[in-house]
């Protein structure tokens, strides 16, 4: 029957050649599982996400060679959703209706992931969400393959305190959800540690900020009191580059006062001039540089990919290969591609993550990762500095705010939850706030 | 196999000579040198820890090791991968032209892959500069020695205070001694005898000087226990009226720092804007790829400078005139090809320049790649005019903006004094009267056009230099470019400069108080407000021309 009316349909349209194009993809949709690539190829975000969809390819690609999954092939469905915001639920609806794909890989910025959120809820899809991110969300269609705060920036807060003996703060960053969210989590824990209001100064600026002359100068003045000061940067992407070009010019060096950064990686040091950078330090689960015969191989085969041996690979991506692998693992272990037999199959699936460790799904939805801090060399790569002794669990909601001290989120019966409120015994409902 | 046994027998004397030579030397002295060698081969172990060690064990070689510990701070210090001995390269044309770190014969030019380098981490980097700081303080050059007076002004034990005691003594230099004074004092502050204390602070009040602001803020601070770090109280009160002096200075000085901060965002603004100035003031042609013709600049720049590394100065210079030829180059195409067949209705070429802006976007990501390209600054234009402590004036603005009055001028001569000024002026004012007279007016629009073009073009080399180049940077300037535009009044280029001065302090020095993101939107407000009143801007059009 269902053969037959494809029959029917690829005849119909066989009129006109262009369709006919179309019946035949229809046809041979029958035997590939289509995974769908959702990420920026134009636009602001393209400079980020542009990375993750070759990477995806190449995982694809190299899943097909092993023979596929479940004896199908694997077929991308990339689309472009130009760095839009509410382009990226048009195009996750389009994904999930007319394609018809069983999983999603993408977004990168909050705000994108915020609004797929709701389409992917209503058509139970399946998100795999690959990038650091704020945390105090967990959907049950979505998988957290990036770090939640407790994952990059309060190890990285811990270590400038006990390491450095940091005792004066800037909070730097963005002005939207992540920044503020996160420097919201970082200010909460800084003053549980005991340190005084006023030597925390936050400061948000617009996107692609590109004069960071006063900013600046304002951050030697308050590092100037007499205390190790450090600057803790949620700058995103564009305006970093101006703004390490003006801390270098105004003499602010890593020595005196060090940057430590959560969206400044290899990728984006590629593209910038790395000599006022050196000796400054960013937080991630992944380096490049880290030495295990995993990373060399996974190098190796993306330098073959992409036919570039300069390309560098970033924490995004390994993230992207985790969250890629699990989900292979967890439909062979469902033996199907059903969203809801793959979202039970997947808790408690581990898989060997690039650095050494193996990461493991949690009944939260994020993975247990573990935490690097590299100081910049001029060759535009890290030099791990401090990392943590074992794999961190990703915490969905923070322990450090008020509000969201006692939800918790486990997608395990008989909570089934993810924002549950241990003192009430409640569900508050899909989305929390 | 054969290579393999002549390394054998090399290396076997060489160990017995060791043997040897630990066996004669037992408890005495090991020579210099091995000790030299021993420390090279901990600097080439992997553990910063041992790297640490082998830093102390060159400090106390003294002034032999001096170049190995400068290279090493540079990062020129690298392990030849061949046979892992310890060289210094210098970066040429080719590849490193390296020497051998122990006995500095050349051992010629080496590819860049040949060699990897020693890593350094700040904590190395800090202990270096103090090591190295020392080790200089009887250097030849005085400003070497200023350097490193600075590199040992915060620390406090006794061996460095010794070495500068006696370098004080010798120092003929005045700028030196002076720094070597403040060092001195500022260990003073510490003195457990009161006068000294007070006889320092009073010195240092003097100086503008960030070290003695943070030492006396310090002294007034209260420790975990709710007392006073400094105990007495007529230090304090001593401490706390020089901090007032100081800071009174500090106040002056960043006064004058913010002004300097809102010329120079001004001249990026006035820079961005001045070539829409003539294309939309001059022309009335509202050009929204006005900001890619500026993102073409940049990636001339990059180009130019992929073409020849090593010259950064030159291409920066170079870029100029070839940014310049390119932008107008796609300027006129721009006019020829669209803008001329939508002359007189604005909505239509607004939308249709706004295509054209997405065109030029997306082929440089095509051509370039979507991530941004890295331009980098030549020496000249890193770092800052340290006029003292507490002001210093980045380069790379200062240049910035001394350019942007350049190109000002020049424009302003070239529509003064050159033939197509007169005839973009004449036809700027009655475009029939000047076509009446025999003017070209087709060709004088495409010229016009691309002499804005160009000189966006000529922007795009400038921002190439403080921000990023990639296919974005256009839409970051084009909202900015316009409001200094519309803010000047349309069609005068005086009007451009001073409104940009005046939008860049206005943003500057709101910014401290209201954060950036406030300021922006402040600004704007400022200017829909003014519009409403003087809807001509700052300076209005005179004449008949201007009413029609």
């Amino acid at each position: 029957m269902n053969r037959y009316s494809t029959k029917l349909r690829a005849l119909g349209v066989a009129c006109t050649m262009a369709a006919l194009v179309f019946g035949t993809t229809n046809v041979q949709a029958e035997d590939t599982i289509k995974v769908g690539v959702l990420h920026s190829l134009s636009g602001t975000m393209a400079i980020s996400e542009t990375t993750l969809k070759d990477t995806m390819l190449m995982l694809i690609d190299e899943q097909n060679k092993k023979g596929g999954l479940l004896g199908k092939k694997l077929e991308a469905v990339v689309v472009d959703p130009a760095s839009n915001w509410p382009l990226f639920a048009e195009k996750a609806r389009e994904l999930l209706t007319k394609d018809k794909v069983s999983a999603i890989f993408g977004c990168w910025t909050s705000v994108s992931r915020k609004s797929v959120l709701p389409v992917i809820e209503e058509l139970n899809g399946l998100l795999f969400y690959p990038v650091q991110y704020e945390g105090e969300e967990s959907s049950k269609n979505v998988f957290y393959t990036g770090a939640a705060p407790n994952q990059q920036a309060i190890p990285a807060v811990d270590y400038l305190m006990n390491d450095l003996k940091v005792k004066r703060w800037v909070l730097a960053g963005t002005d939207y959800v992540y920044p503020r969210t996160t420097n919201k989590i970082l200010e909460a824990y800084l003053k549980s540690k005991g340190v005084d209001k006023k030597d925390i100064m936050i400061n948000y600026t617009p996107f692609g900020h590109s004069d960071w002359q006063s900013i600046v100068a304002d951050v030697k003045k308050f590092g100037s009191a007499g205390k190790k000061t450090a600057v803790v940067s949620t700058i995103n992407g564009d305006a970093n580059i101006p703004f390490y070009k003006e801390l270098g010019n105004q003499g602010v060096s890593a020595e005196s006062i060090p940057v430590i950064a959560f969206s400044v990686g290899e990728e984006e040091l590629s593209g910038m001039d790395t000599k006022p950078l050196v000796g400054h330090l960013a937080a991630w689960n992944y380096f490049m540089s880290i030495d295990s015969t995993k990373n060399s191989a996974f190098i190796d085969k993306w330098h073959e990919y992409t036919k570039n041996p300069k390309r560098v690979t970033n924490d995004p991506m390994e993230a992207t290969y985790i969250g890629f692998n699990m989900w292979v693992k967890a439909v062979e272990k469902a033996g199907t591609t059903d969203p809801k037999a793959v979202q039970d199959a997947i808790i408690g699936v581990d898989f060997p993550n690039l650095t050494g460790g193996t990461s493991k799904m949690l009944p939260n939805h994020h993975i247990s990762k573990p935490v690097f801090i590299g100081e910049i060399q001029d060759d535009g790569q890290f030099m791990t500095v401090w990392q943590t002794n074992k794999l961190v669990d990703g915490d969905a909601w923070s322990d450090f705010l008020p509000e969201s001290k006692p939800i918790i989120a486990d997608w395990t019966s008989p909570i089934s939850c993810g924002n549950y409120n241990t003192k009430t015994k409640k569900c508050s409902g899909q989305v929390f706030k | 196999m054969k290579a393999n046994s002549i390394k054998c027998c090399l290396r076997l004397p060489a160990i017995l000579m060791m043997v040897f030579s630990i066996a004669i030397h037992g408890d005495q002295e090991i020579p210099s040198a091995s000790k030299l060698q021993d420390a090279l081969s901990f600097l080439q172990q992997g553990s910063m820890a041992d790297r640490e060690q082998a830093v102390n064990q060159l400090a106390d070689l003294g002034a032999s090791s001096l170049p190995i510990l400068q290279a090493l701070l540079d990062g020129k210090l690298f392990t030849l991968k061949s046979d892992t001995s310890l060289v210094i390269g210098i970066d040429n044309n080719h590849g490193y032209a390296i020497s051998d770190a122990l006995t500095g014969s050349e051992k010629g030019v080496i590819e860049r892959s040949a060699v990897t380098k020693i890593n350094l981490t700040n904590n190395l980097r800090v202990a270096l500069r103090k090591i190295i700081g020392q080790l200089q303080l009887s250097a030849d050059d005085p400003a070497v020695r200023l350097s490193a007076v600075k590199a040992m002004a915060n620390e406090e034990d006794d061996n460095t205070q010794s070495l500068l005691k006696a370098r004080a003594v010798i120092e003929k230099d005045e700028d030196v001694q002076q720094a070597i004074n403040v060092v001195l004092l500022l260990k003073d502050m510490n003195s457990s005898d009161k006068l000294i204390r007070i006889k320092a602070i009073d010195l240092l009040k003097e100086q503008n000087n960030r070290d003695v602001a943070n030492r006396l803020n310090a002294m007034l601070e209260k420790d975990e226990a709710g007392n006073f770090i400094e105990a007495d109280a007529e230090i304090r009160s001593v401490a706390k009226a020089a901090l007032i002096k100081i800071n009174n200075r500090l106040q002056i000085y960043s006064s004058i720092e913010t002004v300097f901060f809102g010329l120079s965002l001004g001249a990026v603004l006035v820079l961005a804007a001045i070539g829409l100035a003539i294309t939309f003031g001059v022309m009335g042609v509202i050009n929204m790829a006005h900001g890619e013709l500026m993102m073409l600049g940049a990636y001339t720049t990059y180009v130019i400078q992929q073409l020849m590394p090593n010259h950064l100065g030159i291409s920066i210079i170079l870029s100029i005139p070839a940014a310049f030829m390119i932008s107008a180059l796609v300027g006129i195409i721009i006019e020829r090809g669209i803008i001329r067949f939508l002359y007189g209705r604005p909505l239509e070429t607004l939308l249709a320049t706004f295509g054209v802006s997405l065109i030029l976007q997306q082929s440089v990501r095509s051509i370039f790649s979507p991530l941004n390209r890295s331009v980098a600054t030549p020496e000249w234009m890193s770092g800052s005019l340290q006029l003292n402590d507490f002001l210093s004036l980045t380069w790379n603005r200062f240049y910035i903006l001394v350019f942007c009055l350049l190109v000002f001028l020049l424009l302003l001569q070239i529509l003064k004094r050159t033939r197509l000024g007169l005839e973009v002026r004449a036809v700027a004012q009655n475009r029939t009267m000047a076509k009446a007279m025999g003017i070209p007016t087709a060709k004088v629009d495409a010229m016009t056009f691309g002499l804005g073009s160009g000189i966006a073009g000529v922007a795009g080399v400038a921002l190439s230099q403080i921000t990023n180049v990639g296919p974005n940077l256009g839409q970051a300037y084009i909202v900015d470019s316009f409001m200094v535009v519309v803010f000047g009044g349309v069609g005068n280029l005086w009007g451009t400069l001073v409104a940009g001065f005046v939008l860049g302090i206005a943003n500057k020095f709101l910014e401290p108080f209201s954060g950036a993101v406030l300021a922006k939107i402040l600004v704007l407000i400022f200017i829909i407000l003014f519009i409403q009143k003087r809807p001509r801007g700052l300076f209005p059009q005179k004449g008949r021309a201007a009413d029609s």
